[in-house]
C-alpha cells in the first residue's frame, strides 16, 4: 500500500517532535562505519565476480576531430588481450546530474583531449592498461578549436538574467560602490574512489555494481545509452566512497562494462585510474565573475550587479550557477545579474558539491569585504543590514531565514573582532595575523522520492529504498528517522539502500538527499502508525511510541499479531516551491596567518554557524559541515585545476599534483549548529546541509588574508605568488 | 604496467651484475618506480629489488661524520639521533617531504634517484625530451609553475624535486658507489645530478649497473640549521622553492654560510659565491640582497613560474634573517 503526501503548504504540526523515541537528531555514530573501517563494506569494483575480464578505456591523444581508425589487430595479439571495442553506444563524457538520458555517445568523434574512444579487455587488468596504451590510433584532427574560455563569444544564459531598475545609475549616484572582477579556477570533486564497474549479464537481464550518486536518473541514463528497458537493468551501489558531484550522472564506465559483458558473455569490470577520473569525469568550471556593489552612506545595499562567465563543451546544457544565491541573498533594488558560457573544448563541466554557490559566494562576499571597508562599518554589520525581508526579485517570502542568527552567535562563539579594522594590526614573529568573516548560502533543493517501510512482526524494521550514501550518513538518518516515528530503537531498523529494486527517490546530490528520502520515509511511517492507531482504536496523533511499546502498555509485537505492515511513502515537492524562496543561510569566521616573506597562508582556526532546518543526526550534519569548511580552505588556498594551453588536457590529474587540503592544512574547526524548523523546506522540517558548509568559507579565509597583511587578491586560489604580488612592502 | 621480470639479488655484487648485464632496473621502497611503472614513463623489463642487499646501516664514519646506508628508509634516518643532533638540516629537510607512510617506504638512494614531477614527463601522450628524446618539451610553452629557472637548458626546464639533496648539498656529503665491475667511488652530492643541457634524460652521473651504498656525511660542523620549504599547502606538496642553510656567526657578521636550494633547477643549487659574499658581513638586509642578487643573476622564467625569482630572494631573507638572530 502507497501513502502518498504532495506538499502544497508548510507543514507546521512538526509531527516529529511530538515523537517519544528520543533518537532522532542524537549524535550516533555511522551505522556502516565499523564495515567501511575493517573494509567489509563492498565498494563497486570489490565484488568478486567469477570468469570476470578486465577493461580499460584507452583515450585520445588529440582535442577535436574524428578516429579514422585503430588498430585493433596489434593489440589483439599481446598476451590476454580479449577484445577491442568502440561500439557507437559508449558515452564519451559522463551524464549531467540527472539528465535522465544519455549524455553524447559515438567514441568516433572526439571533442576534448583524453576523451575515451574504445574499450580495451583482456584476462587482467595490467594487460589490458598495457594495451589501451598501445592501440594505435588514425585520427583526422580538427585544428584551432577555442580552448580559453577568455577568447569566444560567450552565449547568454537568458533564464538567469535579471534587469531591475537602473544598476549604472544607482552606481553614479551611491555614496559608496565597488567594481571588482574576480577569477576562480577549475575544481575537481576528487572523490576517494575512483569510479568503476562490475557489469554482468544473465539473459536480457543486465545487472551493474557502480559506484554512482542517483540510481533512479541514472538507470534511464543506462537504458537509453543502450536501447533498453528500465525493467531489465538493475543497478547497485549500496557504499560510495565519495561522490562530490562526480557521480550524479552515468559515466563511461559503466556503459563500457555493460557493452563488453553483452558482446564477450562473461562479467567485465572497468574501473578507471585516478589520471582517468580527472580528465574524462567532470570538471568544476573556472569563473570569471564581475560584483557590482553601491551603497549609501549607511552601507544598504541600492544597486546589486553579479555578472559571471563559466565555461563547458558545446552541447553541454551544464552552466556553473554562480549566481544561485546572488538572486536573494541581499537586498538592492537595482538589480542586474547575468551568466553567460564559453564554449571550449576542455573536459566535461559539471556539477562538482556546491555547484554555483562554491565560487559565486567567495566572489560576492569578498566583494562585500571590500565594501564593508569602504563604508567603514563592521562586516557583520553590514551584512546585517543587507537581509532583504523577501526575495528581491520575487514577489516571495523566505520559507525560513537564519542568516542574522548565525551571523551574530557564529560572531559571538568566535570572538569577532567588531571594531574598527586596519590590516597587519598583528604579528607574530614572520606571520601576519589575522581575521574575516564570510555569510553562507545555499539553496534547498527537494524532490519526489518513494521509500518502502516494513515494520516487522518481530518488532524490528525494514526501510527500503534507492537512496545511496555516499558517505554522509544516509543509513544511520533514516534508521533515525524511522526509529523516531515508531518508536524503535535504530539498531533494531535495517536500512537497505542503492538498489534500483527498491522505491526510488533522487539520490545524493544538490544536498537533496535527506530532506526528499526522508520525507518518503516518513509518510511510509505515518501510514504504519495510523494502522497501529487503528488496531489500538486512538487517533494517530495520539499515538505515543518508544522502545517497542505503545504508551497505553501495549507491546508492538503483540499488536502485530505476527503479520508485517508494510507501506511505502511517496513525497511530493508540490506547490510549495512557487510560494517560498527556501534556502540554508550561515557565516564563516577565519583567523588566519600569512607569512610576510613567503605569502604562504595558513589557517590558524575555522567556525562556521548554520541554520538548514532540523537537525538528523548532530554528528553526521557536523561532519558534513567540517568538510565543507574543510572544501573552503582548499577554495581559497589551493584547489586549481590547470589545463595545457595549447590542446586543453588537464595537466595536475592525481592528489599529489591536484591539493586539496591536507591534514595538516585543517586547523580545529568549530560548527554551531543552529536548529530552527523550515515547515515549508519538508515534512520533516529538514533542509539540506551537505554543500552549505562550504559556500563563502573561501571568501572569510580571503578577507581574513586582507586583515593580516594587507593584500586583497581577486584570484582564487591564493597561492603564494599571488599573495606576495599583492602584498604591500 | 608491462610484465616484468622480477629478482632479489643477496648481495651488492649480485645486484650491480644484474643491473648491468641483465638490464634490470634497482627497485627499492618503490615509491617512485611504481607509480612510473604504472603510467609506463618507466618500462623495465627487468626489476632488481635491492632491499636484500644490506646497505641499510646508519654508521660513524672514522672521520667523525656519518654514513646513511642507502637502503636505510627516509624516517629511519630522519629519526637517528645523531642526525637530529649533529646535521638537524637534514633531519628537517626530510621531515618536510612526501607524507610519513611514503617516508616510512622510501630509501635514502631511491630518494637521491627520484625523478622529476614536470606534469608532462608523468603524461607518456604528451612531448617530453626527458622520457622520449626528441620528441620536445611540453613545459616550455606548457604548464610551467613547477619548473626551473636556474641552469635550464632549450631540451628540459625540470627541476629535481626532492628536498634531501638540498639539505645533503648544503652539508657538502657524497655519495657511495659500487661500480659493475666491483668497484667503489665517491661522487660529491653537489655533483651528483646533471643539469639537463643535451641529455635531459640523465638526471645524475650513475653509470650503467652502478648502485648507490650509502651518503657520507662529513663530521658535524654545527651552526644554526634551518630547512625552509615554500609550498602551497602545509605538507604533502613539492616545494615551490626550498632553502638548505647551515649559518654561523660572530661578533654580528656570518662566518659561515652554506646554502643550497631546492625547487630553482635540475639539481639541488649550490652556488658557493652566494655564501661567501655574506662571510665577514652583517646579517642586513642589503647584504642578504646582495647574495641572492648572485644566485639569481642568470635566472631565468617561463612565464607560469616567473614568481620562483623574486621568491627565491624573499626565501633567502626568510631563512637568513631569523637565523642571524638565532645565531648572533
Ligand atoms: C605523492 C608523493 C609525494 C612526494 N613528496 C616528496 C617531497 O615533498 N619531497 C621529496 O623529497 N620527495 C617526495 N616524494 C618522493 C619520495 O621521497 C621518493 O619517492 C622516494 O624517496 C624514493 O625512494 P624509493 O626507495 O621508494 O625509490 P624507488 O621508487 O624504489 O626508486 C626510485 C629510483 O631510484 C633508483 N634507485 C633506488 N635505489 C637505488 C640505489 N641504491 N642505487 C641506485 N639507484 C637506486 C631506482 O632504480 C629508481 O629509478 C614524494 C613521492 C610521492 C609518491
Ligand atoms: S621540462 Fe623536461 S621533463 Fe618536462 S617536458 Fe620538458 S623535457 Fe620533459
Amino acid at each position: 500500500m502507497t501513502a502518498h503526501m504532495k506538499q502544497d503548504k508548510p507543514d507546521r504540526s512538526n509531527r516529529l517532535d511530538a515523537m517519544k523515541q528520543g533518537v532522532l537528531g542524537k549524535a550516533i555514530p555511522r551505522i556502516e562505519g565499523l564495515a567501511k573501517v575493517t573494509g567489509t563494506a563492498p565498494y563497486a569494483a570489490e565484488y568478486a565476480v567469477d570468469g570476470c575480464a578486465e577493461g580499460v578505456l584507452a583515450t585520445s591523444t588529440i582535442t577535436c576531430g574524428k578516429v579514422l581508425s585503430i588498430n585493433k589487430d596489434a593489440v589483439l595479439g599481446m598476451p590476454g588481450v580479449i577484445a577491442v571495442i568502440d561500439d557507437p553506444k559508449l558515452i564519451t563524457r559522463a551524464a549531467q546530474g540527472t539528465a535522465d538520458e544519455a549524455p553524447q555517445q559515438g567514441p568516433k568523434t572526439v571533442c576534448y583531449w583524453g576523451q575515451p574512444i574504445a574499450l580495451v579487455v583482456a584476462e587482467t587488468f595490467e594487460q589490458a592498461r598495457d594495451a589501451a596504451k598501445h592501440l594505435a590510433v588514425e585520427y583526422r584532427e580538427e585544428e584551432g578549436v577555442p580552448l580559453d574560455p577568455q577568447a569566444v563569444e560567450p552565449e547568454e544564459q537568458e533564464d538567469e538574467t535579471v534587469r531591475q531598475g537602473d544598476l549604472a545609475h544607482a552606481m553614479a549616484k551611491a555614496a559608496h560602490t565597488v567594481d571588482v572582477t574576480y577569477t576562480t579556477k577549475g575544481h575537481a570533486s576528487a572523490a576517494m574512489e575512483p569510479h568503476a564497474a562490475i557489469a554482468r549479464w544473465d539473459g536480457d537481464k543486465l545487472t551493474v555494481h557502480a559506484s554512482l550518486q542517483m540510481l533512479n536518473y541514472n538507470i534511464s541514463e543506462l537504458a537509453d545509452a543502450l536501447n533498453m528497458e528500465e525493467v531489465d537493468i538493475r543497478l547497485i551501489s549500496r557504499f560510495v566512497g565519495g561522490g562530490f558531484g562526480s557521480k550524479l550522472g552515468i559515466s563511461e564506465e559503466v556503459v563500457a562494462a555493460a557493452i563488453a559483458a553483452k558482446e564477450l558473455g562473461r562479467p567485465v569490470r572497468v574501473a578507471l585510474s585516478r589520471q582517468q577520473v580527472f580528465q574524462c569525469i567532470m570538471r568544476r568550471s573556472e569563473t570569471t565573475q564581475r560584483l557590482r556593489l553601491a551603497a549609501g552612506e549607511d552601507g544598504r545595499l541600492i544597486g546589486f550587479g553579479h555578472y559571471a562567465l563559466a565555461s563547458n563543451l558545446p552541447g553541454e546544457t551544464f552552466v556553473e550557477p554562480v549566481l544561485q544565491s546572488s538572486h536573494f541573498l541581499y537586498g538592492g533594488e537595482n538589480r542586474e545579474l547575468m551568466l553567460e558560457v564559453a564554449r571550449v573544448h576542455r573536459m566535461t563541466a559539471g556539477s562538482v558539491r556546491a555547484p554555483g554557490e562554491a565560487v559565486g559566494m567567495p566572489a560576492l562576499e569578498s566583494a562585500m569585504d571590500v565594501l564593508a571597508e569602504k563604508v567603514g562599518i563592521d562586516a557583520v554589520e553590514l551584512r546585517l543590514r543587507n537581509i532583504p525581508d523577501q526575495n528581491p526579485e520575487e514577489d516571495l517570502p523566505f520559507s525560513s531565514h537564519k542568516l542574522a542568527e548565525c551571523l551574530k552567535q557564529g560572531a559571538e562563539a568566535f570572538g569577532w573582532d567588531s571594531g574598527l579594522r586596519k590590516p597587519r594590526h598583528s604579528r607574530d614573529g614572520e606571520w601576519w595575523v589575522g581575521t574575516g568573516m564570510a555569510s553562507a548560502a545555499r539553496v534547498h533543493n527537494i524532490a519526489e522520492a518513494r521509500a518502502r517501510v516494513t515494520l516487522k512482526a518481530d518488532g524490528t524494521a525494514l526501510v527500503e529504498t534507492d537512496m545511496t550514501d555516499i558517505g554522509t550518513g544516509t543509513y544511520t538518518i533514516l534508521a533515525q528517522l524511522a526509529g523516531e516515528m515508531l518508536g524503535l530503537a535504530p539498531d533494531s531498523i535495517l536500512v537497505d539502500l542503492g538498489d534500483t529494486r527498491h522505491p526510488r527517490g533522487p539520490g545524493s546530490g544538490g544536498s537533496w538527499g535527506a530532506a526528499s528520502t526522508g520525507s518518503a520515509v516518513y509518510v511510509a511511517c505515518k501510514a504504519i502508525r495510523e494502522e497501529i492507531a487503528d488496531k489500538l482504536g486512538v487517533q494517530e496523533t495520539d499515538l505515543d511510541l518508544a522502545h517497542g511499546t505503545a504508551a497505553s502498555g501495549e507491546a508492538l509485537v503483540d499488536l502485530l499479531d505476527g503479520k508485517d505492515i508494510v507501506r511505502e511513502g511517496h513525497y511530493e515537492p508540490g506547490d510549495i516551491e512557487d510560494d517560498y524562496t527556501a534556502s540554508g543561510f550561515g557565516a564563516f569566521f577565519a583567523q588566519v596567518r600569512v607569512n610576510r616573506f613567503t605569502g604562504e597562508t595558513r589557517v590558524d582556526r575555522m567556525l562556521g554557524a548554520f541554520g538548514f532546518g532540523r537537525v538528523l543526526n548532530h554528528k553526521t550534519a557536523r561532519s558534513q559541515c567540517l568538510g565543507g569548511i574543510t572544501w573552503s580552505i582548499g577554495v581559497a588556498l589551493t584547489e586549481a585545476l590547470e589545463f595545457d594551453p595549447r590542446d586543453g588536457h588537464l595537466v595536475n590529474c592525481d592528489l599529489a599534483e591536484y591539493h586539496v587540503p591536507v591534514n595538516r592544512d585543517v586547523p580545529d574547526l568549530e560548527v554551531l549548529l543552529v536548529e530552527e524548523r523550515d515547515p515549508a523546506a519538508s515534512p520533516i522540517q529538514a533542509k539540506g546541509i551537505g554543500e552549505l558548509g562550504m559556500c563563502g568559507g573561501a571568501a572569510a579565509i580571503v578577507n581574513a588574508i586582507y586583515n593580516a597583511c594587507g593584500a586583497r587578491i581577486f584570484d582564487y586560489p591564493m597561492t603564494p605568488e599571488r599573495v606576495l604580488a599583492a602584498m604591500p612592502d | 604496467m608491462r610484465p616484468f621480470a622480477y629478482g632479489r639479488p643477496r648481495t651488492i655484487e649480485e645486484a650491480t651484475r644484474v643491473v648491468a648485464d641483465d638490464g634490470a632496473m634497482a627497485i627499492a621502497g618503490g615509491t617512485n618506480l611504481l607509480d612510473l611503472m604504472k603510467l609506463q614513463v618507466e618500462t623495465p623489463e627487468k626489476l632488481a629489488d635491492i632491499n636484500r642487499i644490506g646497505f641499510g646501516e646508519i654508521e660513524d664514519t672514522q672521520a667523525g661524520g656519518l654514513s646513511l646506508g642507502a637502503l636505510a628508509t627516509n624516517t629511519a634516518t630522519a629519526v637517528h639521533p645523531r642526525v637530529r643532533a649533529d646535521y638537524p638540516v637534514l633531519a628537517r629537510a626530510i621531515l618536510s617531504g612526501a607524507t610519513q607512510q611514503l617516508r616510512n617506504k622510501a630509501t635514502n638512494g631511491g630518494n637521491l634517484c627520484q625523478r622529476t614531477r614536470c606534469f608532462y614527463f608523468t603524461n607518456v601522450d604528451q612531448p617530453c625530451n626527458k622520457r622520449d628524446p626528441g620528441s620536445g618539451c611540453g613545459a616550455i610553452d606548457g604548464v610551467a609553475k613547477l619548473h626551473a629557472i636556474l641552469g635550464t637548458s632549450e631540451q628540459c626546464i625540470a627541476t629535481y624535486p626532492g628536498d634531501m639533496a638540498v639539505a645533503l648539498s648544503a652539508l657538502d656529503a657524497s655519495v657511495d658507489i659500487a661500480t659493475a665491475n666491483g668497484e667503489k667511488r665517491t661522487v660529491p652530492v653537489r655533483e651528483f645530478h646533471c643539469l639537463p643541457g643535451d641529455t635531459p634524460w640523465r638526471e645524475n652521473v650513475l653509470e650503467e649497473g652502478e648502485i648507490i651504498t650509502a651518503i657520507t656525511l662529513p663530521p658535524p660542523v654545527g651552526g644554526t640549521q634551518i630547512y625552509r620549504k615554500v609550498r602551497e599547502r602545509s605538507s604533502y606538496a613539492f616545494a615551490l622553492v626550498s632553502v638548505a642553510a647551515i649559518v654561523e656567526m660572530e661578533d654580528g657578521l656570518f662566518t659561515r654560510a652554506d646554502l643550497a636550494f631546492g625547487g630553482l633547477a635540475h639539481k639541488p643549487w649550490h652556488d658557493p659565491r652566494v655564501g661567501e659574499a655574506l662571510i665577514g658581513q652583517p646579517p642586513t638586509s642589503e647584504t642578504i640582497d646582495r647574495a641572492a642578487d648572485i644566485l639569481l643573476a642568470d635566472a631565468r622564467g617561463f612565464g607560469e613560474n616567473d614568481f620562483k625569482i623574486p621568491l627565491a630572494r624573499r626565501a633567502l631573507h626568510a631563512v637568513l634573517e631569523p637565523a642571524a638572530e638565532g645565531a648572533g
